[in-house]
């Protein structure tokens, strides 16, 4: 969505016709606390992958195999789901400079 | 089934769910059963989901999406199959990917205000899957009671007092109520496992007739937890025995998908819950116990179920 329509412009029925565009928010600015991921601990088993409420996680893959985890900062929330559920302790919150 | 990663995100970051919300990361792994052939039209009732992801003018769904009041969840995809149907029989279906139908509604959607849509639904025999992500409360509108709301839970409208601490009543069986309409899939499920959830998404979405998913949603804000705990909430709850995760077949045929042989005590998960604060103090162990008591009496039922049912063969489409 690039600018904002007006009344007459407005799809009848509130219909929303661009799919997805929320994509565009910044939820980034919510959190206090960002989680970092420590590349040499992490073995690329993809689990906070699975349970990011937000897909916040982005998967690098090559042929079937994760090759990177990296974590989208523009949209994480900062839950800290992510460090609990890593089983090798390889995500850590450190608190948001600005 | 194989899930080739990543999976196409459908639904699409930027929305409004609170930090840690379960709602959000139960629908992204629902979606995550989707095969690449396949697309759904997923239909909603009002509930924290449908507001947190449709913010006129801008939306996270990369899917058909509708919208729909609190009761008619089911009644308007029930409406969606039957069209999709037709379309397809008179060949004017553009889209080449089979298309599902999948109706998702908090509990109050589903236990309380759909609950008579959802039943005229399953009794029709619409092929559709219906998703009820139980965070326990009408959460939207501000932690209000709900069918769902478990014994001494604390809401704003089941305050804990002097003379009633918390919830009195204890919590519908969902699944029972879907099961007996003989259905062919009804299932539990927990975030806390994403492979069983999945798997039975997955299921469910094969059945040859409607289905329904009864899904524990931990809600940071609503059950007074820290956003962190969201997961390991998930997972207490069904080692606790709290909310077993169980199959009913044709509303015959119960299948326990997570057998918890040695349960951890249920203060274990009720302690990182805020609602329940109350229940730490030394004068409610009673009710610790009693609550103990129905959650274990429950389970023990379920296994007595399973093991009488289990001659009952396996029907081909639940093999995923």
């Amino acid at each position: 969505m690039s600018k904002l329509l007006g009344w007459r412009k407005i799809p009848i029925g509130t219909i929303i016709l661009e799919a997805g565009s929320t994509f565009e928010v910044r939820t980034g600015d919510w959190r206090t606390f960002k989680p970092v991921i420590d590349h040499n601990k992490c073995t690329r088993c993809g689990l906070c992958y699975y349970y990011c409420p937000d897909g916040s996680i982005t998967l690098e893959v090559k042929d079937g195999k994760i090759v990177k985890v990296d974590i989208d900062y523009y949209h994480c929330k900062g839950c800290a789901i992510c460090e609990g559920i890593c089983p090798v302790k390889a995500i850590t919150m450190v608190e948001e400079v600005k | 089934m194989s899930i080739s990663l990543p999976k196409p995100e459908y639904l699409a970051p930027g929305h409004a769910a609170c930090q840690g919300c379960g709602a959000t990361l139960i629908v992204r792994q629902v979606l995550m059963a989707l095969e690449p052939d396949e697309a759904a039209v997923i239909v909603t009732a009002t509930g924290c989901l449908e507001v947190v992801t449709t913010i006129y003018p801008r939306t996270s769904w990369r899917l058909p999406f509708v919208h729909l009041a609190f009761e008619n969840a089911a009644a308007a995809a029930s409406g969606i199959e039957t069209a999709l149907k037709v379309l397809k029989r008179k060949g004017l279906l553009k889209e080449k990917k089979k298309m599902h139908v999948i109706a998702i509604a908090g509990d109050g959607g589903t236990f309380d205000i759909g609950l008579q849509a959802l039943s005229g639904a399953l009794e029709r025999g619409h092929k559709f899957v219906y998703i009820c992500y139980d965070n326990e409360a009408y959460m939207n509108t501000g932690i209000q009671r709900s069918g769902a709301t478990p014994y001494r839970a604390w809401t704003t409208t089941t305050p804990v007092g002097k003379k009633i601490p918390g919830k009195p009543q204890f919590k519908k069986n969902l699944a029972g109520i879907a099961a007996a309409h003989e259905i062919p899939y009804v299932a539990t499920a927990s975030p806390g496992y994403h492979v069983d959830l999945i798997r039975k998404v997955r299921r469910a979405l094969n059945a040859p007739g409607p289905a329904l998913l009864h899904i524990i949603c931990p809600c940071p804000t609503g059950w007074r937890h820290d956003p962190s705990k969201t997961v390991e909430i998930a997972r207490l709850a069904v080692q606790t025995r709290f909310f077993p995760l169980y199959e009913i077949l044709y509303g015959r045929k119960y299948i326990i998908t997570m057998p918890v042989p040695k349960p951890l005590p249920i203060i274990d998960y009720l302690k990182l819950q805020g609602r329940y604060a109350h229940l730490l103090r030394p004068e409610m162990k009673g009710e610790v116990e009693k609550l103990e008591k129905a959650v274990n009496d429950f389970y023990k039922w379920l296994e007595r179920m399973a093991e009488a049912t289990k001659d009952i063969p396996l029907p081909s489409w639940y093999h995923v």
